[in-house]
């Protein structure tokens, strides 16, 4: 079970962030409360991605503050990335390695204790169990999307942040995704998602931040 | 969702696990390993064919040529040992795990010192029997200088590697950044295999190994600490 915390899930305070001469995120303030859900809206291109980015620490802001369960996404990095995990366009998935041995490889570093055990239990949990010592060269899109989710479980994040999750998948792979993130909500994982698919995104999330050109807009 | 929380683990364990996943892909592809194999043969049959029949200018140069062919082939090994992270942005899914970047930096420098010292091992026969030559002082310390100077290009191409990695123009720009900075190290590596090759009655052979032990010193030392600024946003 994840720890509770009292701080906010997360704040951003007066956040932008640039990428050479255009602006992705101007001057966002924003807080989540612990305990809910936040859905992102917006249009290509609005921030969505950067702000989850931002959240998981791949990114710095190029002014202002983030923080997130209380601490500083900048100054307490490592804390930070212990607790969130992001489900990214990229898959972080090593093409050349089974989809066993790419989540071992990550339930290493996490320390567990088990680590092709700890592996083979979110395969099972994504239903990829039958293909774990496949390379993941040989995956569709929507498996590779199944096993950058079992990343993420592997993982047992406090704050799941989850960049356009049902991409790629098909419609029994939606409701699975459904399921999960649901799982993640009753087991007291924050989730940030970011989708286009807002009708979605309402039944899973109690906050919604729209964006719009990197600021924060009425939806 | 797993049901153990993930723990900090130390800087050396973090290293085992990136380095054997390193050396799983390469095992698996192999690709790295026959490429750098191949160029560096080509590179030595190049010089013998460039300098022609004269036998006596090959067996004086050896040295020199060996670890040329070397270097050149290091550029592909250290430009594919971080393709391999840029596919599906796996460096994030590293550094998000999250992992010490310092153990990103010694996993991947020791991977290509590895693979450069078995390339080492491969060329010496091939050499003896292009360019004539033959050991004269010591197997055990052709050895010690084939893993000195494979740990001093290793260092630093792995920094740079790191640094040309999301540019455009990284086929070039790695080269460009590598060479002139492992000019030093290179010079002491073929003065010393010279030595191995050609005798060493003045005993010079530990000078440029000890040489060479101090810039690796350097560079692991500037590595280890600018690292972590290099691959972090």
């Amino acid at each position: 079970m994840p720890p509770l915390s009292a701080a906010p899930a997360l704040a951003l305070h007066d956040v932008s962030k640039r990428y050479g001469r255009r602006w992705a995120l101007a001057r966002l303030t924003y807080a989540l409360p612990a305990g809910r859900s936040l859905l992102l809206t917006g249009h290509n291109g609005s921030g969505k991605t950067t702000l989850l980015r931002l959240l998981a620490t791949a990114l710095s802001p190029t002014a202002g503050r983030v923080e997130v369960l209380g601490r500083d996404a900048v100054m307490e990095r490592d804390a930070v990335r212990r607790d969130v995990a992001l489900l990214s366009h990229a898959s972080f998935l090593y093409e050349d390695l089974t989809a066993h041995q790419n989540l071992t490889v990550l339930a290493r570093l996490l320390g567990l204790p088990s680590p092709a055990d700890a592996a083979s239990a979110e395969l099972t949990r994504v239903g990829l169990d039958r293909r774990s010592d496949s390379p993941v060269r040989s995956f569709s899109a929507g498996m590779r999307k199944r096993l950058a989710i079992a990343r993420l479980l592997l993982k047992a994040p406090t704050i799941a942040l989850l960049d356009e999750p049902f991409g790629e998948l098909d419609p029994a792979g939606i409701r699975d995704m459904e399921a999960i993130i649901a799982e993640l909500k009753g087991s007291g994982v924050t989730v940030i998602l970011a989708t286009h698919l807002i009708e979605q995104g309402l039944t899973l999330c109690e906050e919604r931040l729209h964006l719009q050109e990197g600021r924060a807009v009425a939806a | 969702m797993s049901t153990s929380r993930p723990r900090p683990i130390g800087l050396l364990t973090a290293t085992l696990a990136l380095l054997r996943k390193d050396l799983l892909i390469e095992w698996r592809t192999r690709a790295r390993l026959n490429a750098i194999i191949f160029f560096a043969l080509a590179t030595l049959l190049m010089f013998s064919f460039a300098l022609g029949p004269d036998t006596k200018l090959l067996e004086k140069n050896a040295g020199g040529y060996f670890w040329l062919a070397i270097l050149f082939a290091s550029v592909l090994a250290l430009g594919e040992s971080f393709r391999v992270e840029s596919e599906n942005a796996c460096m994030d899914g590293i550094r998000l795990a999250p992992a010490d970047a310092r153990a990103i930096f010694l996993s991947k420098a020791l991977g290509n010192t590895l693979l450069l010292t078995a390339l080492g091992v491969l060329l010496v026969p091939v050499m003896v029997a292009l360019y004539g030559v033959r050991i004269v002082t010591s197997v055990v310390d052709l050895g010690l200088i084939l893993l000195l100077g494979s740990l001093a290009l290793s260092a630093p191409g792995t920094v740079y590697a790191a640094i040309s990695s999301n540019a455009r123009a990284r086929d070039v720009l790695l080269p460009l950044l590598l060479f002139p900075l492992v000019i030093p190290a290179l010079l002491s590596a073929a003065k010393a295999t010279t030595l191995v090759l050609q005798g060493d009655p003045m005993r010079q052979f530990d000078s440029w190994a000890g040489l060479l032990g101090g810039f690796n010193l350097i560079y692991w030392g500037v590595g280890f600490l600018l690292f972590p600024r290099i691959i972090e946003d």
